[in-house]
């Protein structure tokens, strides 16, 4: 493994994410992947919007849902967004150590978001007997939400392993583009929500 | 060149390995171009047995279980297996030599993407040998593939999940290849069509492979886990199959044409010796191609009930859709108009295939019309028009990409004798076999039948076809015998065509790391413009220096194998659950591959700046 | 390989479109020569795509063959270089307004046509008739009638009849190509559509959509008769009971072997209610056996003696019945052939003119 002075210059430049090719090329990278998943959201939404009212002998979703949980959810997951944006101020700033307490908050908060998910459908599967066998709205509920859930955790397992592997070498021009990448992948993950929160809880409950 | 020799003089060994680990995107494009040769042979096979069988009514050649899985891994290796693959490894040889680049932006992902298609495929041909191949179509529709017994439908889920995953990050490296690393002077405006063509259909891929991926996970879900997506006993909807599988099919029919429109351009513009004609144009009719192949979906489905309105408005913007196709077939031919043209096996296939996809193309149109689609739905007529389509327009245009690169790419030339003997065979075979299907499909075939009863007025017709199916096999038998052959003919030229564009500035095969120093562009078809201004050879676009390369790595293989022993462990986990150890396994493998290289620092290698002068002046002996 | 290369092609084009359009295929089957209003609708618009793409079609080969005679790289002339000509705003304005010209003349009338076909509102002035697919048979339920056929579809000649198509499996296609064009028959909901006969005629229908192993041999027939006929053929159908049938000792014992072998559990002959397998009450008339033998005894004993043979994957397996030997198989089908409750059967209506 041959070493590359260059990603690591004494002083840092503003914006490090962005100053190799390698970086800009994450960045971009990122971004049309984000557009992908954009579309297998869409397909996963179109399919929800299709079956939720195909409840066969199962509960409602205005029967299951409430609000005051999954609000607590929002709150959790846009205010980790927030925090994400800090760190990546401060990776702009190359203040390191700021990055990595912002970036733990995200992380704190992320995996919050994930506890309630999970209590969520654990109470709909102990109370209601509401599963992902019974009834094609149960398999459009958990597959949309769960894919959801399920990029959030990928995203905390990321951060983790970011965070842990470059806890002791500081930021250079190797590492700043993950750091930068995640943050768009959070920022990505936070806007899906929205969407979750209003087409399957606001619109389930009021709709 | 030197390392052309080098590779010839290692064992096999280590010329193994290489390739294993390879991430040059040229050594990337053989590997496609030689998965996806494999499954076109095999594919071609199933569909010679699906003629053999046709060629009489009350056949029993073979039984009709086994003529559905034919009919189904014809359709899926030939789209999913050999069309992309051939097509990707195109793009992958040619597009960053286009473009001026070293190499792609992610050469890792590019390395993994080939070895997720190849193990997909295997996975999904491995159900051959355990217990039936998929039988519900290449379109699977979710009712049928809900009731098929056995694991058939299960190895095409994962198959082409693993596989399609792979697509997608192909697509997602050329697109940020093309937006970051193009040389100096190379603006969007002054790229090659065929790089134009495969940034469009990179974005094709990037938008329409996440709805075929959702559909697969529903399928998946319903048959693996007892999910109700399409179990209409528990209210679900098998329609949303089909919209899903549409949402992709239809830009996959774009993904599988557009990059040949720009290599068409190309070479009508190489072998005319003429400019392309109406260059801003042909880019703009690519986007709105692009554009309107996302809008179209649904007239696959104009039988399903959807109602007169919705029948209507996609019934109207499919036909729109022949408005920028004809923009390109007038411009292709006001290119060669007024030039002089040179006859030889790539523009032959590339003569052959104006006519032949322009009928692809009106039929196209009349299936458009929603209420003639009545009687064409599910009829030979579509099958006859989506081969002109995919035969008549990618395979021709296939085949003329590997006489036109074949030097670039291997460095010899393909025999012309052959060439034209392999053409004439082809072309032939091609219209016998599918222009009578036309009027089959009209006379009252359906399509995906095994058989058909006598005295129904048939029975010519399907003769015809079958005799068609020969001469091209004939013909693709021809062309291997081509290859291997001119592998003894002496070493190719670097400009064997009088090329235009960058490829055909540096030597064929192409060094490592393509180029010393990046090319200067200064216009459209830049090596045309040095050429006329006199200077015969590219100008430097920067000062020769240390050139960063990425090293090889054998994880994208590991990685994809694990996907690979994980698909298995997804198919059989319902018979015993001993397989969720090869899921979970699997999977496991592939993660801690992905953590190793996320750990592992790998910063790349340097060229020294004297080992590249060394190159520099040996050309300039 | 020169320029002869596209005048050869033209000409291999027109003569094969010449040969197969002098023959257009089987009278009750092909939809080149429509019997209905659908087909007709249907062949309408295909004639005039074909005409304005063929006429596309004959500019672009034209023109491809005229750059290949006169563009060709001359003798003497290698090192000839044309001049690079960037476009022409005129000229690719004219290929692409011409396009859009044809695209509206081709669009318009596929819309009128898309809106008459897809009309239901004077369905309940129509004889209503439920179709219903199952894997590889197809089942008449004639609401108004209370009455049921399988696999044979009688209807009247010159009227209206708007059809419920129904799926009990997977995805089927209901395509009676020589009187309508085809619609889907989805297992999660209802689609309607109407035909009209112009000719009295037995028709071939066909399955369109891949439905399984014996997709190829889901054939039923349709068949149009007078409208007097229809309602001699209904009144038949209507007071036909199997138990008032004179027969004669084999038939007699092979009813016997009908009703002690289970097959009543899955085949009823008359009378109502959801089927398990084909309704035999015409089975006397049918055309074809199982969709696509010939009738005779033969072919009737060698189907019941091993239905997967014939028809694999299909419903009617030994799990439902015991095993039957070739001499009970021959009685069973005396008794079946005898079930004709009508003097209105396939072989009275007259042969449709092949044109």
């Amino acid at each position: 493994m041959s070493y590359d002075e260059s990603l690591f210059p004494e002083k840092l430049p503003h914006n490090p994410e962005k100053a190799t090719l390698e970086g800009r090329n994450k960045f971009m990278g990122l971004w049309f992947f984000l557009g992908g998943e954009t579309v297998l959201f869409a397909s996963l939404f179109g399919t929800y919007l299709a079956l939720k009212d195909s409840v066969h002998t199962g509960p409602t979703s205005e029967e299951l849902f409430g609000l005051p949980l999954v609000f607590l959810m929002t709150v959790m997951l846009l205010t980790s967004s927030l925090t994400s944006v800090y760190a990546m101020y401060h990776m702009r700033n190359n203040d390191f150590k700021k990055m990595q307490l912002w970036l733990g908050i995200t992380g704190l908060l992320g995996i919050g978001f994930l506890i309630c998910e999970v209590y969520e459908f654990a109470h709909y599967i102990t109370d209601y007997g509401f599963t992902f066998r019974s009834s094609s709205f149960g398999s459009a509920f958990y597959t949309l939400v769960g894919f959801h859930g399920g990029h959030v955790t990928f995203g905390i397992v990321w951060l983790i392993t970011l965070m842990l592997r470059n806890a002791k070498r500081g930021l250079n021009l190797y590492n700043a583009p993950k750091f930068n990448t995640f943050s768009l992948y959070w920022h990505f993950i936070d806007v899906i929500w929205v969407f979750v929160f209003t087409v399957v809880y606001l619109m389930g409950k009021v709709g | 060149m030197s390392t052309a020799t080098m590779t010839q003089k290692r064992s096999f060994g280590a010329a193994l390995w290489d390739y294993l680990t390879t991430v040059d995107h040229k050594k990337i494009g053989h590997l496609y171009l030689a998965g996806g040769a494999f499954f076109f042979l095999l594919g071609g096979l199933e569909a010679l047995i699906i003629r053999i069988q046709l060629m009489f009514p009350n056949s029993d050649f073979i039984s009709a279980g086994l003529f559905n899985e034919m009919l189904t891994m014809h359709g899926t290796t030939m789209i999913f297996l050999a069309a992309m693959p051939i097509l990707l490894g195109l793009m992958n040889a040619a597009m960053p030599l286009q473009i001026g680049a070293r190499d792609v932006a992610f050469p890792f992902l590019n390395a993994l993407g080939f070895w997720l298609f190849l193990f997909g495929g295997l996975l999904l041909n491995l159900s051959w040998f355990l217990g039936g191949a998929p039988d519900a179509g290449w379109t699977s529709y979710a009712s049928l593939a809900m009731y098929s017994s056995g694991h058939g439908v299960d190895f095409y889920v994962a198959g082409l999940q693993i596989a399609g995953a792979g697509t997608l990050m192909g697509g997602i490296n050329f697109i940020a290849t093309i937006v970051t690393m193009r040389a100096p002077g190379m603006t969007y405006m002054r790229m090659p069509l065929f790089t134009w063509a495969t940034f469009i259909t990179s974005v094709l891929i990037l938008f329409a492979f996440p709805a075929l991926t959702i559909n697969m996970f529903l399928l998946m879900f319903d048959r693996m886990f007892d999910a109700a997506f399409f179990n209409v006993d528990l209210g679900g909807n098998t329609i949303i199959w089909q919209h899903l599988f549409w949402i992709f099919g239809h830009p996959e029919v774009y993904i599988l044409i557009l990059p040949l429109f720009g290599l068409f351009s190309d070479i009508f513009a190489t072998f005319s010796k003429k400019r392309l004609f109406g260059y801003t144009a042909m880019v703009f009719a690519t986007m709105l191609i692009a554009f309107l192949g996302f809008m179209v979906w649904a007239h696959h489905m104009f039988t399903v009930g959807m109602g007169p309105v919705a029948n209507s408005i996609f019934a109207v913007a499919t036909m729109a859709i022949a408005v920028p196709t004809g923009i390109k077939i007038f411009n292709w031919l006001a290119t060669m108009w007024g030039g002089s043209i040179t006859i030889n096996s790539a523009m032959l296939w590339s003569l052959g295939f104006i006519p032949s996809f322009t009928i692809g193309g009106m039929t196209g149109v009349m299936l458009g019309s929603s209420v003639a689609d009545y009687q064409y739905h599910d009829t030979y007529f579509v099958v006859g028009h989506f081969h002109y389509v995919i035969v008549g327009g990618t395979v021709f245009g296939i085949f003329a990409a590997l006489h036109y690169w074949w030097p670039k790419m291997f460095g010899r030339i393909l025999r012309e004798g052959l060439g034209k003997i392999t053409f004439v065979l082809f072309f032939i075979g091609f219209h016998l076999t599918f222009f009578v299907q036309h009027f089959l499909g009209l006379m009252g075939m359906p399509r995906r039948i095994n058989t058909f009863l006598p005295g129904q007025m048939l029975d010519t017709g399907n003769l015809i076809s079958t005799i068609g199916a020969f001469f091209m096999t004939a013909a693709i038998l021809v062309f291997v015998y081509n290859i291997i052959v001119s592998a003894r003919d002496e070493q190719a030229p670097a400009d064997p065509w009088d090329g235009r564009t960058l490829e055909w500035a540096i030597s064929s095969p192409p060094p490592y790391y393509n180029f010393e120093q990046l090319p200067l562009v200064r216009g459209l078809d830049p090596l045309w413009v040095e050429k006329r201004e006199g200077n015969g050879k590219m100008l430097p676009g920067e000062p020769l220096d240390d050139v960063h390369m990425p090293n090889g790595s054998i994880l994208p293989f590991l990685m994809s194998f694990g996907f690979f022993v994980a698909g298995l462990g997804f198919i059989y986990q319902t018979d015993s659950k001993l397989w969720f150890l090869a899921l979970y396994g699997g999977m496991a493998f592939a993660l801690g591959c992905m953590v190793v290289r996320s750990l592992k620092d790998d910063h790349g290698y340097y060229i020294k700046k004297e080992e590249l002068q060394k190159a520099l002046d040996r050309e300039a002996k | 390989m020169r320029g002869w290369l596209g005048k050869t092609k033209a000409l291999v084009l027109l003569g094969s479109l010449l040969l197969l359009l002098s023959g257009c295929g089987k009278e009750n089957l092909t939809a080149l020569v429509p019997k209905g209003y659908g087909a007709q609708s249907s062949m309408d618009l295909i004639v005039l795509t074909t005409v304005v793409m063929s006429a596309v079609f004959l500019v672009v080969v034209l023109i491809l063959v005229v750059v290949l005679i006169r563009f060709r790289k001359k003798k003497g002339q290698e090192d000839f270089i044309p001049k690079q000509v960037e476009g022409s705003v005129t000229l690719e304005t004219v290929w692409t307004a011409i396009p859009i010209i044809l695209v509206i003349i081709m669009a318009v009338p596929t819309v009128m046509a898309e809106f008459d076909l897809a009309d239901t509102e004077e369905r309940d002035d129509h004889r209503n008739i439920t179709v219903t697919g199952y894997q590889y048979w197809w089942h008449f339920d004639y609401d108004d009638d209370e009455i049921q056929t399988s696999q044979d579809l009688y209807i009247p000649v010159g009227e209206r009849v708007y059809l419920d198509l129904k799926s009990e499996d997977v995805l089927h296609s209901f395509w009676i190509p020589s009187l309508a064009g085809k619609l889907d028959v989805n297992p999660e909901n209802v689609n309607t559509f109407y035909i009209e006969a112009y000719e009295e005629g037995v028709y071939y229908g066909k399955c369109a959509e891949l439905c399984g192993a014996s997709h190829a041999l889901m054939d039923f027939k349709v068949i149009a008769v007078s409208p007097e006929d229809f309602d001699q053929w209904v009144d038949d159908m209507q007071s036909f009971d199997p138990e008032e049938l004179e027969l004669d000792s084999v038939a007699q014992e092979g009813k016997e072997l009908f009703e002690a072998n289970n097959c009543m559990s899955c085949h009823a002959i008359g009378g109502s209610g959801d089927p398990l397998g084909p309704n035999l009450a015409s089975f006397g008339d049918r055309t074809r056996f199982a969709g696509i033998l010939d009738p005779t005894k033969e072919n009737l004993v060698d189907w019941i003696m091993d239905p997967d043979e014939i028809k694999p994957d299909n419903k009617m397996k030994f799990d439902n019945y015991p095993e039957i030997s070739e001499e009970d198989a021959g009685k069973m089908a005396e008794y079946l052939m005898e079930l004709k409750p009508s003097e209105i059967t396939p072989d009275t209506v007259p042969d449709l003119a092949s044109e």
